[in-house]
């Protein structure tokens, strides 16, 4: 049996367990119910808008937040790069610093910023930043030296050796921490999201609990499981499966 | 002659030899004058790797270095490349003194250090897209030298479709299409099997006398010294300093297997062996 028909039969058991425990009455419908009533509430948020708007807006806020944390951890990269003191100092406090969970981020941020749009920017950004930065210094730093090497032999110094060596060298390895700082900047999102009156889907998720709406919490449960899962699988998966045939790290079948 | 990887593909057609497009041999003579180099260790006084080295390399000459592991040969590879400094002394390049690296002197790796991202024909590009080189030009010329190893057919290839031996053509590809004075190999076929190395040994001996460029080669296999240099070089065991030096009178082209390539090897051995043990003391009471 091939992996998709697997999963097919993996999840239709799923929604059957999932059925006849609802049937069965066991907890009252407003703690567990059907999967037909959180249909109808992932019918009736696609109709009147306020999931589409919830996608929209949180894309854009997750996008946004993430390309500056790629921009800025790619900065900070470079210049931990440039120092073994710097590595030693900042590098460390940037690895705790990704242990911090994002939420912890949130009282400073709404200090900071009031229950605005920049305050889940801000959080969005401190969750998924160090991480990236790390990444991206340690797949420049674990380039084997022959790469460079040969580059500078034939004649690539400065910005020619970074942009057409080191970078697609580091690759590979890069992709993984672009990959491992999205998945953070998307759990940073909802949970500055379910806090601050955002439109977005952690929002809709808060509002389906103020409402004892409990299959509108499971709805927009599987509607943020679904994005975080296509992003996942389509743009990095893809891009890591495309890189490592290219790079000639997997076997090409 | 074509080598088994090319033999499905180049079947049938008479064998291209390429004639090169103007004869005016790139090469360059080198001299390394009281080089000295050192390097700082973690426990205890400096490393000294190279002591009071002396040595003049014709333009056109190829010169093969030998020496037990450990006796400096890379460190004096990568001097002449520019790639690293002298601590003591001067290393000269026609007369001038090496500043820095240059496409003018290409290094051959043991491990090619072909670029995996890139096709054939783009790592052979490379150098020449890093110093301007007009499109055109680049085309026409990584034409050329793949032709010139024998890789025509896989340029568009991307390196690990290639077996080692081909690597190791494509990596003296890209090295010639910069039209270097100077080939820096290091041990280049170390890593390959036997047969395969007898052919490059072939390839390398016909390019070498079709560019007409200068070659110092690095090896620790003497019969590979001899089957290939004018000159044969040999370095101590750390300090690496230059011990002895033989002059390969031999005709070419000539065979790993010849009985003077054999002998003349023996003589060489016998004088290394020393160096050898040497290096091996120093290996088992680290």
């Amino acid at each position: 049996m091939n992996r998709f028909l697997k999963n097919v039969v993996f999840y239709a058991i799923l929604l059957g367990i999932w059925y006849g425990i609802a049937r069965a009455h066991i907890w009252p419908p407003y703690l567990v119910p059907a999967p037909g009533d959180v249909y109808l509430s992932l019918h009736d948020g696609f109709l009147d808008g306020s999931i589409w708007i919830g996608i929209r807006v949180s894309m854009e806020r997750v996008v946004a937040g993430y390309l500056i944390s790629v921009a800025l951890g790619f900065i900070l990269s470079l210049i931990l790069l440039s120092s073994k003191t710097l590595q030693d100092t900042f590098g460390r406090l940037f690895a705790g610093l990704q242990l911090l969970p994002s939420i912890g981020w949130l009282p400073l941020a709404i200090l900071w910023y009031g229950l605005s749009d920049k305050a889940i920017l801000f959080v969005i950004v401190m969750g998924s930043v160090f991480s990236i930065s790390l990444s991206l210094e340690s797949s420049l730093a674990t380039i084997p030296r022959i790469i460079p090497m040969a580059g500078r032999n034939l004649g690539a110094k400065g910005w020619k050796l970074f942009w057409y060596v080191l970078l697609p060298a580091s690759l590979p390895n890069l992709i993984s921490g672009l990959k491992q700082g999205w998945s953070f900047a998307w759990r940073a999102l909802i949970s500055a999201e379910m806090i601050i009156i955002s439109l977005g889907l952690g929002q809709l998720l808060m509002m389906g609990r103020d409402l004892n709406d409990m299959s509108e919490v499971i709805a927009i449960m599987i509607v943020i499981f679904v994005l975080g899962w296509a992003v996942d699988t389509l743009v990095f998966r893809t891009t890591e499966r495309y890189i490592a045939h290219r790079w000639g790290l997997s076997n090409p079948s | 002659m074509t080598l088994p990887q090319t033999q499905s593909t180049t079947a049938g057609e008479p064998l291209r030899v390429v004639a090169p497009k103007r004869f005016i041999p790139h090469n360059a003579n080198i001299e390394l004058c009281g080089v000295e180099q050192s390097f700082a260790s973690n426990k205890g006084p400096r490393l000294l790797a190279l002591d009071n080295i002396n040595i003049k390399i014709n333009a056109g000459e190829f010169v093969c270095i030998v020496g037990p592991s450990g006796c400096g040969k890379t460190s004096l590879l990568s001097l002449i490349a520019g790639l690293s400094f002298p601590t003591r002394g001067e290393v000269q390049l026609n007369n001038k003194p090496v500043t820095g690296p240059g496409t003018d002197r290409i290094l051959i790796f043991q491990e090619h250090g072909l670029f995996p991202w890139l096709t054939v024909g783009q790592n052979v590009e490379f150098g020449m897209k890093m110093n301007g080189v007009k499109k055109a030009e680049r085309k026409q010329k990584v034409k050329h030298y793949l032709d010139l190893v024998h890789l025509a057919n896989f340029e568009d290839s991307y390196t690990h479709q290639l077996s080692g031996g081909m690597r190791q053509r494509v990596a003296i590809a890209r090295a010639l299409a910069t039209e270097p004075n100077v080939l820096l190999m290091d041990e280049p076929f170390a890593a390959l099997d036997a047969q395969t190395r007898d052919l490059l040994h072939d390839e390398l001996e016909r390019i070498w006398r079709e560019t007409g460029c200068t070659i110092v080669f690095v090896t620790h296999n003497i019969r590979e010294s001899v089957r290939l240099g004018d000159r044969v070089v040999l370095m101590t065991y750390r300090p690496g300093r230059i011990k002895n030096e033989w002059k390969v009178d031999l005709p070419r082209p000539r065979h790993i297997e010849d009985a003077a390539v054999a002998q003349l090897s023996a003589t060489i051995l016998s004088e290394m062996r020393e160096e050898i043990t040497k290096s091996m003391e120093a290996e088992f009471t680290r």
